[in-house]
């Protein structure tokens, strides 16, 4: 789409793009390109030895055990924080949508957990699942099963993804709301009408119809677990215990700042680039379509 | 008790559906989400509904009760889950002293993170208004070029570029400072992408009537752009101040020095090191609470342009 009226000004355009293509190219572009060139060559931490090692960071990352656990971490974590997030709120959406008395009131108290920080959330739920004085650890022990995130594997991980699913709720539940109003109740109605109860209704209408919101809200919800939720690992678990919850994300952060080892992280920053290249390309093509039924 | 399901209901109503008379019973109430009555189904909703705010809430409740009551209390396993009376001893302690070895006073934090979330909500709006507004109403060599290059930064969140991005702003000398704190946030393909397409819907007559009036792109900016996005500008600015108020990992690697934390930052902090005796929590939870309570305020009090602000920036 374009303007028909236009103005013109052969300096006055350049001016008003100017402070946010600087922000870009110096915040952006130059740090992006420079991951790309390091992840081309090997230095020690002080860069005094530099050499051009070509694709090598990248062979070697695939063939570090630590870097293929990390990935197998980041899937596991983002099936479950996309696949608990979206059922979760799909059901409160579905009930807010019927609900008539106090509709207003649930959206409101089921919205706000949007506001707070991820890495508040990570506090949050720490507190409650710590092994020691957590209220809901102590729930967990009660009924005898052993629980310590800080030293189990699996605890740890349910920590995170409580955490990041509990965050992220609000988010999903207010798409799939928006999405359930947006359909046509002429075709609720005319189900309704030919027998077809809710829970029929539900299969045969509304969630397919729901599916441009489902698919878009899936696509945000990986890129939310994949990036967004460096806070949750970093204040919750730092990655631990051992390497349990260390995330992609995370691995980039903690070899380049903790470990120095550039020539790694670098490759590691550039194959995540490849990943939001690849999950915006998906977003954006789809995007297109997301609003017909 | 179900009316649509009667067989003979069922045999008429196809035709009422038509000419839209159906009985006040199965159309009552659609408008707010029911297609029939069903009064079983009505408390299932209304059981779900209450579970999920209770265990959405739970956190938040336990963490308000630990920030009104004293440390043995916090540690003796379990706390109790009613609140205790110092609330404001907690409060103020946190604010004025802080807590742990290395916090800063949770006041200053606050100013921190005040100040950057602002910076960030504004900057963002206006840089993005202007260049959204030369790429719509401007034809000039390069503005597709350009406006690639912003949309591309969708592509690069700060967590893939971190440690090059850390250098820059090291090398610029902006370490420890507000402006290296919002500066490297402020760019937003979101929000010129967001202005553009608005921008694309002012009726072409106002541009005109403003050129036949004599009035230039700047004075047609200001009495005209201005005034038409503001509901736009609202809901942008409250998604980017929680946005801005939020921030982890940046603010994480370029604050060094205590007067520079932002509340969010101050609360990891408080929790590094030192054994769950070490930890002050009622003092952390009570700075978590004084850390949520801003954007919460934003997104319940502003809650019409929140939910605008978020169904826009993802279109």
């Amino acid at each position: 789409m374009e303007k028909r009226v236009v103005f013109r000004s052969w300096w006055l355009p350049y001016l008003l793009v100017a402070p946010q293509l600087a922000v870009t190219i110096i915040f952006f572009f130059l740090p992006a390109g420079q991951a790309i060139w390091t992840s081309l060559l090997s230095q020690d931490p002080f860069g005094i030895n530099v050499e051009f090692v070509g694709l090598d960071n990248f062979v070697a990352l695939f063939h570090d055990e630590h870097y293929l656990a990390s990935f197998k971490v980041t899937a596991v974590f983002s099936v479950l924080v996309a696949g608990l997030g979206l059922s979760i709120s799909l059901v409160l959406a579905v009930f807010a949508d019927r609900a008539m008395l106090g509709a207003g009131f649930y959206k409101t108290l089921l919205i706000w957990p949007y506001a707070v920080a991820h890495a508040v959330a990570a506090v949050l739920w720490l507190f409650l699942f710590n092994p020691t004085l957590g209220v809901v650890a102590h729930w967990i022990k009660g009924f005898g099963i052993a629980w310590d995130p800080l030293l189990r594997d699996n605890d740890a991980m349910i920590l995170v993804v409580v955490a990041a699913v509990w965050n992220q709720i609000s988010y999903n539940f207010l798409f799939f709301l928006a999405g359930l109003q947006s359909i046509p109740k002429s075709l609720i109605e005319a189900a309704a009408i030919d027998g077809a109860g809710p829970a029929r209704r539900f299969a045969t209408i509304v969630f397919p119809l729901l599916s441009p919101t489902t698919f878009f809200l899936l696509v945000v919800n990986v890129v939310y677990a994949f990036f967004q939720t460096f806070a949750i690992i970093d204040a919750a678990t730092s990655g631990g215990p051992g390497n349990a919850t260390e995330i992609l994300v995370y691995k980039v952060y903690k070899d380049g700042f903790k470990a120095l080892d550039l020539g790694s992280s670098a490759a590691q920053s550039v194959i995540l680039m490849l990943i939001v290249i690849a999950l915006t390309v998906i977003q954006f093509r789809y995007v297109e379509r997301k609003v017909q039924y | 008790m179900d009316v649509s399901t009667t067989p003979e209901r069922k045999a008429r109503l196809p035709f009422l559906a038509r000419y839209n008379m159906l009985p006040r019973t199965i159309l009552r109430g659609r408008r707010e989400g029911m297609v029939e009555n069903r009064p079983l189904l009505d408390v299932l909703t209304h059981i779900v509904l209450i579970i999920g705010v209770a265990v959405i809430a739970f956190p938040v409740y336990v963490t308000f009760v630990a920030s009104t009551i004293t440390a043995e209390q916090v540690l003796a396993a379990p706390m109790p889950l009613v609140p205790g009376p110092h609330l404001i001893d907690n409060y103020r302690e946190a604010l004025l002293r802080g807590a742990g070895n290395s916090a800063a006073p949770v006041w200053m934090m606050m100013v921190n993170s005040l100040v950057s979330a602002l910076i960030i909500a504004i900057g963002k709006i206006a840089i993005s208004l202007i260049s959204a507004f030369a790429i719509v109403y401007f034809r000039f060599p390069l503005r597709n070029f350009f406006f690639w290059m912003i949309f591309v930064t969708l592509m690069l969140p700060v967590e893939v570029r971190i440690l090059p991005t850390y250098k820059i702003v090291s090398d610029l000398g902006m370490l420890d400072s507000y402006a290296g704190l919002t500066l490297p946030l402020i760019a937003s393909a979101t929000a010129t992408f967001l202005f553009r397409q608005f921008f694309l819907t002012i009726p072409d007559e106002l541009a005109e009537a403003a050129r036949i009036d004599g009035a230039g792109p700047m004075r047609f900016f200001w009495d005209v752009v201005i005034p038409m996005s503001k509901t736009s500008m609202a809901a942008l600015f409250v998604i980017q101040f929680i946005y801005g108020w939020n921030q982890y990992l940046w603010p994480l690697i370029v604050t060094t020095q205590e007067n520079y934390y932002t509340v969010v930052i101050g609360i990891k902090r408080m929790i590094v090191g030192g054994g769950d005796a070490a930890i002050e929590w009622q003092l952390v939870m009570a700075t978590a609470i004084m850390a949520m309570l801003p954007p919460a305020a934003v997104v319940i009090l502003m809650q019409r342009w929140f939910v605008k602000g978020l169904v826009d920036t993802e279109k």
